[in-house]
């Protein structure tokens, strides 16, 4: 938390140096536009770098020329017009702007729950404090939302979006994501001070998972009942439709219909042949898939497909020349798991494989994109790509998927994912090769806007905190209960991170200490002691000032005042000049 | 006598995450995941199996009997059966074969939850639409002779999801297992288990209803009468449009009462879970009111106090061996009770219930032999034509006769015996478990995934040497390709399952 908090004060720093920095650059024409969106000027050059249009080929030495958000100009010669402001970029790249094609990126971040939230509870819990009765069928349309559109969401100060700009990414396809029709997506640039500047196209996609709202005791409560929810709104969707053609011929004699808000969006959807983003992972999964559009009829587009290395799943998408959004999330070894359990082959082989997906989809003409998924930290977002670069995904592909593949699935491929003379200004200019584990952002343009990337070091010493007091040695400690002061001693010994170890003392013997720390002048340490009723925990917390300390231990469901001393502390540095 | 109260509580709460977390570690689920799909299956190719004892199930015993197999189809059987040149011959000598063993009553091979327990109907969710072909319990279950099973949703509901009956064809898609033509089916539940007994809602969530016996009847009987007047709108739409109106509103489509229209029609089978006598034989009644019959029922522990009636309904009862006692509805089972219904003229299986006794119902059906006399043919039957018929499905499969399909096992000993292994399970004529290559894997498998866990403790390769940052990424033709890490080949669906 301390953290978070140190590194959002930082960035706001960073923030009033960039506009300070755009405000001493020449000023060009105004434009009412440009002068919404800030102080800076309308016209931008890079000259003399790299350029990798992605739709034409790779300028060894050219120039972009930017004008009111558009890229007005590329080429080893385009003409500079004078009123823009040139950047040396020699030795620099010049990339699209990329795309990540499904994330929740500009939408206020899901309340943090508890660690290891997510699981069955919680959604039970959830549902249970959200609606007095649980959902008892498809009439009552759990889970179901799809009139949110993420375009009447956003929110500009979210703080993923710096984050996700620094790291070389200028679009999202931003959608809500809780529920079976979670909402509607739309393409948007990460940077405007108002929602409406931010987004590009809305509604762009519609939405589905295979969440189960109702745990046990709400339908629906099971895969197998998810996806009859799905038939069957699509069915009432039909239904509508139909009826609706009756209706408006002449309403006289005819039963009216419901209003459904829930129908009514999956016929815009389904009549905008909008893309419609579907979750599979397996073959299996995938085959499903594919098959229930045979009775859903959308414009299927397919997102996960981790294993679509498998050649069953890589041939069934080619077949139906369905797109992918692949997550960039590869499989990880549980960090929890019980480190004795023997993991089934199939899991190895998943971890082993599932970075090779992209380069099986490309083999058999599979159109994809990239998409974070869960990835928290973007700079990851790369790193995994170059994963799938090494598994045999040639670098130029996995470019397109982050630009060009991922607007053509989009819908947008007219206006981003290139740089091409007319497009949205969205671009990157980087330090060394994109997937090069040196690459570092320099610049990103956001619809003609420059964004300096300044490298964030991490805060020294533990999130810019005071470092750790020094604790080690040896402490007198007591502790008051009601039967009595009980004497203890410890010898501690702390490393350079401020993690403590060592022994305790009590008249009930002597205890190794587990786990310890100690943050700023905050220590608490936690050893076991068994006072002759079975085995438990204690643990000491609170304040060191000097050589003394205050605070509590914490034992057996109990919580005691602490006090101790460090009596030896100047005769063991005296010791140590001896030596 | 065994009491398994854990396991059938477990499977009725449609938790199987934690079986499933258990059978992960087996090591022969490592070792079956990786075997390479039968390279016979579906083969247009001929084989014989030779010089085998054939149980044939209804045309008696053949000692040093040939099996001829064609297109996936059982050619010829008997004692002189010319071998055709290039015919793939399997020696039987010393061995028996069987037809493969059906489970009329499983919850294998289905992802995600097996019960859809929100609702006390539930019948617009179907099986079919999540089989997992990757569940390793496909092909323990193969090794244990078992090529065919009745996929059934849990038991959660009065009116429970759509069944599937599959094959075992380990290594294929999920729509390649389900039994091509087999009747579509639905499950009902009767007693503790819809009503809820053992199962109470977390602060905040009604009592699901029923609560009782007698509202898990009246959850029934509302369906039917709701599916009836269903019915109705459809025909009377239908008969609108025939006549030419064009303002006709179609009514709207019901996932959950489709199904009810097709078992009102005679089209979809019913098995029914249940243990006591009374409301089986409440539920014939019922069936009996709305014009239809109820296909099985399904443990049907009291079975032998209502066979007589149950041969009158002319439906099937498909129960445990000897399981009992594990519910308070379970206390009056006895281990005679196949018998007693077989020989009131009911047609009886055996069924497992269970992934783990799915792999020797041979051995389950043996026990009927002690318990009730039966003969072992008949108790042969139990395992194989009689769950066919059951199925629907006994012109396929359940015996060993000319023109039905191939899925046959070779034992090493009588089937009847606890000793005897499955040495091979054949599915239309294409080996789908070969114990000895099994065997022979296991090594292999063994080396792979040593070299997996070796190759992830690595820290990652070097970084290729990186591109200058005068290099476009991947400039044509000079981006190094490099091959996938693995040469070999993995077998399909080793990575399957999620879970």
């Amino acid at each position: 938390m301390v953290h978070r908090s140190v590194r959002r004060a930082w960035s706001g720093i960073v923030a009033a140096a960039l506009i300070a920095a755009m405000a001493v650059g020449p000023l060009g024409v105004p434009v009412a536009r440009a002068q919404a969106r800030g102080i800076e000027p309308p016209y931008f050059a890079i000259q003399g770098a790299k350029i990798v249009t992605v739709s034409g080929g790779v300028i060894e030495n050219g120039t972009v020329v930017v004008a009111h958000g558009l890229i007005a100009a590329v080429g080893a010669d385009a003409k500079i017009p004078p009123e823009a402001w040139v950047i040396d970029g020699k030795g620099l790249t010049v990339y699209p702007g990329l795309i990540d094609a499904m994330t929740d990126v500009g939408l206020p971040a899901a309340p943090p729950g508890p660690p290891g939230a997510g699981g069955p509870a919680a959604a039970m819990q959830q549902a249970a404090q959200q609606q007095q009765r649980p959902s008892m069928g498809p009439e009552d349309r759990p889970g179901t939302t799809p009139w949110r559109a993420a375009a009447d969401e956003l929110q500009p100060a979210e703080r993923r979006i710096e984050q996700w700009r620094n790291a070389g990414f200028t679009t999202v396809l931003c959608a809500p994501k809780t529920g079976i029709f979670p909402g509607q997506g739309a393409v948007i640039d990460l940077a405007g001070e108002r929602p409406g500047e931010m987004v590009v196209k809305t509604p762009a996609t519609l939405h589905i998972t295979l969440q189960q709202p109702g745990g046990f005791f709400g339908f629906p409560g099971s895969l197998f009942g998810v996806i009859a929810y799905i038939k069957q709104i699509f069915l009432d969707a039909a239904q509508a439709r139909a009826v609706e053609e009756i209706y408006n011929v002449s309403p006289k004699g005819v039963e009216r219909l419901d209003y459904d808000r829930a129908t009514r969006v999956l016929n815009g959807a389904l009549r905008a042949n909008r893309p419609v983003l579907f979750p599979a992972t397996t073959p299996t999964q995938i085959v499903r898939a594919l098959e229930l559009n045979e009775q859903l009829k959308t414009n299927m587009v397919l997102y996960g497909a981790q294993q679509g290395y498998e050649p069953a799943a890589a041939s069934a998408i080619a077949a139906k020349k369905v797109p992918v959004l692949v997550s960039l999330k590869w499989p990880e070894k549980d960090k929890d798991a019980d480190p004795d359990a023997e993991e089934p082959l199939r899991t190895l082989r998943f971890r082993d494989k599932a970075p090779s997906t992209p380069a099986a989809l490309e083999k058999a003409g599979v159109k994809f994109a990239f998409y974070s998924d869960g990835i928290a930290n973007p700079k990851d977002i790369l790193k995994n790509a170059k994963k799938a670069i090494d598994a045999g995904l040639k670098a130029e592909s996995a470019l397109r998927a982050f630009t060009l593949g991922a607007a053509e699935i989009l819908g947008v491929a007219d206006r981003l994912g290139s740089i091409e003379a007319g497009k949205i200004a969205n671009l990157v200019v980087t330090d060394g090769d994109l997937f090069g584990d040196k690459m570092r952002v320099k610049y990103v343009f956001v619809d003609g806007r420059k964004f300096d990337v300044k490298e964030q070091a991490p805060p020294p010493g533990g999130a810019g905190a005071a470092p750790p007091v020094k604790m080690a040695g040896k402490w007198s400690l007591n502790v008051v209960t009601p039967d009595g002061d009980q004497p203890a001693t410890a010898d501690l010994t702390q490393a350079v991170d401020g993690t403590l170890s060592g022994t305790i003392t009590t008249t009930f013997g002597t205890s190794t200490i587990t786990k310890g720390s100690v943050t700023s002048n905050q220590f608490t340490f936690t050893f076991p002691l068994d006072i002759g009723q079975g085995p438990g925990d204690v643990t000491m917390s609170g304040t060191v000032e000097g050589n003394t300390l205050k605070g509590t231990a914490s034992a057996f469901g109990q919580t005691f005042e602490l006090t101790g001393t460090k009596p030896g502390s100047g005769q063991s540095e005296a010791e140590e000049v001896r030596r | 006598m065994k009491t398994t109260s854990a396991t059938e509580a477990q499977r009725h709460r449609g938790n199987t995450m934690q079986d499933k977390t258990l059978r992960g570690v087996l090591a022969l689920a490592l070792v079956a995941a990786l075997l390479p799909a039968p390279a016979g299956a579906q083969s247009s190719s001929v084989t014989v199996i030779q010089n085998g004892t054939i149980l044939t199930v209804t045309k008696g015993t053949i000692e040093k009997g040939s099996i001829l197999i064609r297109d996936g189809k059982i050619a010829e059987v008997g004692k002189n059966i010319k071998t055709p040149a290039g015919a793939t011959v399997i020696d039987a000598s010393g061995m028996y074969v069987t037809p493969g063993l059906i489970d009329c009553h499983s919850h294998i091979a289905i992802e995600g939850s097996v019960n859809e327990g929100s609702v006390a109907v539930s019948s617009m969710v179907a099986v079919a639409d999540v089989l997992d072909p990757t569940d390793i319990d496909i092909y323990r279950e193969l090794a244990g002779g078992t090529t065919t099973s009745n996929v059934l949703h849990g038991s959660a509901n009065p009116i429970g999801g759509l069944n599937a009956v599959i094959k075992h064809r380990w290594g294929k898609g999920a729509k390649e297992l389900l039994f091509e033509g087999a009747p579509p089916g639905i499950k009902f539940a009767l007693g503790e288990n819809p009503k809820r007994s053992n199962f109470r809602p977390p602060a905040g969530f009604p009592q699901r209803y029923p609560n009782t016996r007698m509202g898990v009847m009246d959850v029934i009987r509302q369906a039917f009468i709701e599916a009836r007047e269903y019915k109705k709108s459809w025909d009377a739409y239908n008969k609108r449009v025939a006549a030419g109106e064009k303002s006709a509103i179609p009514p709207r489509r019901n996932l959950k009462l489709e199904p009810l229209v097709e078992v009102l029609e005679g089209k979809r089978y019913v098995h029914s879970h249940g243990y006591r006598a009374d409301e089986l034989r409440q539920l014939l009644l019922l069936a009996e009111g709305f014009g239809f019959k109820v296909r099985t029922f399904q443990h049907v522990l009291e079975g032998y106090k209502i066979a007589k009636e149950m041969a009158m309904h002319g439906v099937g009862g498909s129960t445990f061996s000897d399981w009992w006692a594990y519910k308070n509805e379970a206390y009056d089972a006895i281990p005679y009770n196949a018998a007693i219904m077989t020989k009131y003229g009911v047609v009886v299986s055996i069924n497992s219930d269970s992934a783990e006794e799915a792999r020797h119902l041979n051995q389950e059906a043996a026990k009927t032999m002690k318990y009730g006399g039966l003969t072992a043919t008949e108790a042969l039957k139990l395992v194989t034509i009689n769950p066919a018929i059951q199925l629907g499905i006994d012109k396929r499969v359940g015996s060993i006769e000319a023109g039905k399909d191939a899925d046959l096992v070779i034992w090493d000993k009588h089937p009847l015996s606890v000793y005897a292994v499955a040495q091979k399970s054949l599915i239309d004529g294409a080996v789908y478990f070969d114990r000895k290559k099994d065997i022979e894997q296991r090594a292999e498998i063994a080396k792979e995934k040593k070299a997996l866990l070796e190759k992830e403790k690595k820290p990652a390769e070097p970084a290729k040497k990186e591109s200058g940052p005068g290099r476009p990424p991947g400039a044509a033709g000079k981006a190094p390709e490099k091959k996938p890490a693995e040469a070999k080949k993995p077998p399909m669906n080793a990575a399957g399952g999620a879970r």
